[in-house]
C-alpha cells in the first residue's frame, strides 16, 4: 500500500511577473503511508497553495508530486479518485440537507455511504440527529463534522484537511483532534494545515511552513531537541518593565511575553542575572512556538 | 473613589425566539482595563458583544458602555467605541491611506486632524513607504496592526477587538498585545475574545462564557488558584467542556 505524498522542489507564484508574490517558494516533503502529518503556519504562509496543487486544483509553476505514487499533473484523474479533501472555507452545498449532501459526495465517488459508512460512524452519528436539516442552517461545528464526513465518504488514500479547526474554540480542537487519530489508525494519511502552534504535538511530524518557505521538518519532539539554548520563564510584578529589562540584559538572545510569564533565551554558558527579588525565575523546556520564533528570526 | 466604568451589565439578556443566547450576564469593565471575554463557540460572545456595540437591542436586563445606556442612546455608543474582528476589518481595494481617511471621515473627524494623526500612525507602524499599497497587497501580520490603529483612530473610549490574532504568526501576535498594552495605557478600554489561550493571560481580567452565561470572572491568576489550573487552557477546559451548546 503505497499512501505516500512525494513534494519535489515545488514553487508557485502568483500576480504579475514585475511584481511576483511569491506563495512557495522550494518546497520539498516526503510524507510516509498513514503518517498525521501537520503544516503548520500563520496565514499567508502557503499552506493552502499547497494543498490546492497535492489535490490538482492548482499547476505549481516549477517542481513536481506525486499523492499515492501519481503524479498530480499527469495522472490528475487518478489523484481525483483517492484524495478527500477539505477545504477552509465551508465548500458543501448549503441548500441541500446533511444526508444529501453525504449521499452527493459518495454517489460522484461511485461509492455507497452504506459500504463506507464504518469510516465515518463516530462522527456521523453527532450529527445524524440533524440529518434532514439544511447545511446552510447548520452550526460552525457540526458543518465542520459533516464536511469531514464528505471528504471521507468515498474511503480516500490521502486526506487533506486544510485549517480544520481556525476558529474553533479550544475543547473542540481537542475533540476533532481524537477524532484524527481514530482515522489515523484505519490507514488513511492525513496532512493537516493549521496556525496553532500548539496543535503540532498531535501530529506525528510536522512542517513549519513561514512566507512559502519550510522552516523545518520533523517530530514535534525533535523540532524541540533542536532549540538547544536555555530557555527560562520569568515573571515580577510589573510585566511591561521586566520584559524591558530583560531586552537590555547582557547574555538574553531573546525576551517575548509568554502567557502569565515572558520566556528569556539566554546565550549557552551564560546564566540569567539576579532580576529583583520579587522576581520568579524557573528553567523551563521550549515548545513548538518558541522554535518558530526562532526559526523566523533565522530566516529574517 | 470607584473607578470609572467603561461597561456594566446587569441581568442583560438576549432571545432569539425560544433560544436563550445570552441568559442574564451581570459584570463590569473598569475604565482603562483589558478585559477577555471568552467562551466556547456558541457561548453566546458575539451575541453580547453586538449589543455592546449598539447593534443589537437586549430582550432585557441594562447595560452602559461608556456611560451611555444601550437601549437609549446605541447611536451614540457607536461613536464612543471602536470595533476589529479578523474578518473584517479594512477594506482591501483602498490604500492604506485611504482606509485611514475614510474611518477618520466616518466618525467625523476634521480633515487637519485625519492629516495630522495620519502621519504619526504611518510613522509608528513604519509603513511610510507604503502609504499608497492597496491595503490587500499587505501581509496579515500587518494588516491586523493597521486595522487595530484604525480602530482607535477617532480615539475611542472603549475598542472591541473580536479574535484579533486568528492565524497571525508568533512574532506578529506579540507585536498586536505591544500595541493594545499601549492603547490601554492612554487610557482605552480594551474588550478583547481570543482563542489563544496564553493571550487569556495578558489581560486583567478574564469572562468566561459557557451556554449563555458568564461561568467565570477574575484575574487569569486568581481563575487559576480557584481552578487549581496551571494554565488558563486547563481553566478554559474544565469550565467550556460541559458545554452543551456548539454554534458559530
Amino acid at each position: 500500500m503505497n499512501n505516500s505524498v512525494i513534494v519535489q522542489g515545488v514553487s508557485k507564484q502568483y500576480g504579475s511577473k514585475k511584481q511576483p508574490v511569491v506563495a512557495l517558494s522550494d518546497i520539498s516533503l516526503d510524507i510516509a503511508t498513514g503518517e498525521l502529518f501537520g503544516l503548520i503556519g500563520p496565514d499567508g504562509a502557503g499552506k493552502t497553495s499547497l494543498f490546492r496543487i497535492l489535490t490538482t486544483l492548482l499547476l505549481a509553476d516549477k517542481g513536481s508530486a506525486t499523492v499515492a505514487g501519481y503524479d498530480v499533473v499527469k495522472e490528475y484523474k487518478a489523484v481525483r479518485k483517492i484524495v478527500g479533501y477539505m477545504p477552509g472555507k465551508f465548500s458543501l452545498y448549503q441548500d441541500l440537507t446533511v444526508e444529501e449532501n453525504l449521499h452527493f459526495f459518495a454517489t460522484i465517488f461511485h461509492a455507497s455511504v452504506a459500504d463506507n459508512y464504518h469510516l465515518i460512524k463516530d462522527i456521523y452519528e453527532q450529527i445524524a440527529p440533524f440529518k434532514d436539516r439544511r447545511a446552510g442552517k447548520l452550526s460552525g461545528g457540526m458543518k465542520q463534522k459533516l464536511a469531514l464526513c464528505c471528504a471521507l465518504i468515498h474511503e480516500p488514500k490521502v486526506l487533506f484537511l486544510d485549517e480544520p479547526t481556525t476558529g474553533v474554540d479550544a475543547v473542540s480542537r481537542n475533540e476533532f483532534w481524537d477524532m484524527l487519530q481514530l482515522l489515523k489508525k484505519k490507514g488513511i494519511t492525513i496532512i493537516v494545515s493549521t496556525p496553532y502552534m500548539d496543535e503540532a504535538s498531535r501530529c506525528d511530524r510536522v512542517a513549519l511552513i513561514q512566507n512559502g518557505r519550510i522552516l523545518q521538518v520533523n517530530t514535534p519532539e525533535a523540532i524541540i531537541s533542536g532549540f538547544t539554548q536555555p530557555l527560562y520563564a520569568v515573571k515580577a510584578p510589573g510585566m511591561l518593565s521586566l520584559l524591558k529589562q530583560l531586552h537590555n540584559t547582557p547574555g538574553v538572545l531573546a525576551a517575548y511575553p509568554f502567557g502569565e510569564y515572558h520566556h528569556a533565551v539566554m546565550q549557552p554558558g551564560v546564566s540569567l542575572p539576579f532580576l529583583g527579588k520579587d522576581a520568579e525565575v524557573k528553567a523551563v523546556t521550549p515548545n513548538i512556538e518558541d522554535c518558530f520564533i526562532q526559526l523566523m528570526q533565522h530566516h529574517a | 473613589m470607584p473607578k470609572e466604568k467603561a461597561i456594566t451589565a446587569e441581568m442583560l439578556t438576549k432571545r432569539f425566539g425560544d433560544f436563550i443566547a445570552v441568559n442574564a450576564i451581570s459584570f463590569e469593565v473598569d475604565k482603562g482595563e483589558i478585559f477577555g471575554f471568552l467562551g466556547a463557540n456558541g457561548a453566546g460572545k458575539t451575541t453580547a458583544m453586538r449589543m455592546f456595540c449598539g447593534l443589537s437591542l437586549p430582550s432585557s436586563g441594562k447595560a452602559t458602555v461608556a456611560g451611555l445606556d444601550i437601549y437609549k442612546d446605541n447611536e451614540a455608543i457607536k461613536q464612543r467605541i471602536g470595533y476589529m474582528s479578523q474578518k473584517f476589518s479594512l477594506y482591501e481595494d483602498l490604500t492604506v491611506k485611504e482606509n485611514i481617511r475614510f474611518y477618520g471621515g466616518i466618525y467625523g473627524k476634521s480633515d487637519t486632524y485625519i492629516k495630522k494623526e495620519t502621519e504619526i500612525l504611518l510613522h509608528q507602524l513604519e509603513l511610510e513607504a507604503q502609504a499608497n499599497t492597496l491595503v490587500g497587497a499587505l501581509p496579515l501580520g500587518w494588516k491586523q496592526k493597521l486595522a487595530f490603529s484604525v480602530a482607535i483612530f477617532h480615539q475611542p473610549d472603549i475598542v472591541f477587538l473580536d479574535e484579533p490574532t486568528g492565524g497571525v504568526d508568533p512574532v506578529t501576535r506579540r507585536e498586536f498585545w505591544n500595541m493594545i498594552y499601549e492603547a490601554a495605557a492612554k487610557g482605552i478600554t480594551v474588550f478583547v475574545t481570543t482563542h489563544y489561550l496564553d493571550e487569556a493571560e495578558y489581560c486583567d481580567r478574564v469572562s468566561i462564557m459557557v451556554d449563555g452565561v458568564i461561568a467565570a470572572l477574575d484575574t487569569p491568576a486568581a481563575l487559576k488558584k480557584q481552578y487549581h489550573a496551571s494554565g488558563m487552557d486547563e481553566v478554559f477546559q474544565q469550565l467550556a467542556r460541559g458545554a452543551k451548546r456548539q454554534d458559530n
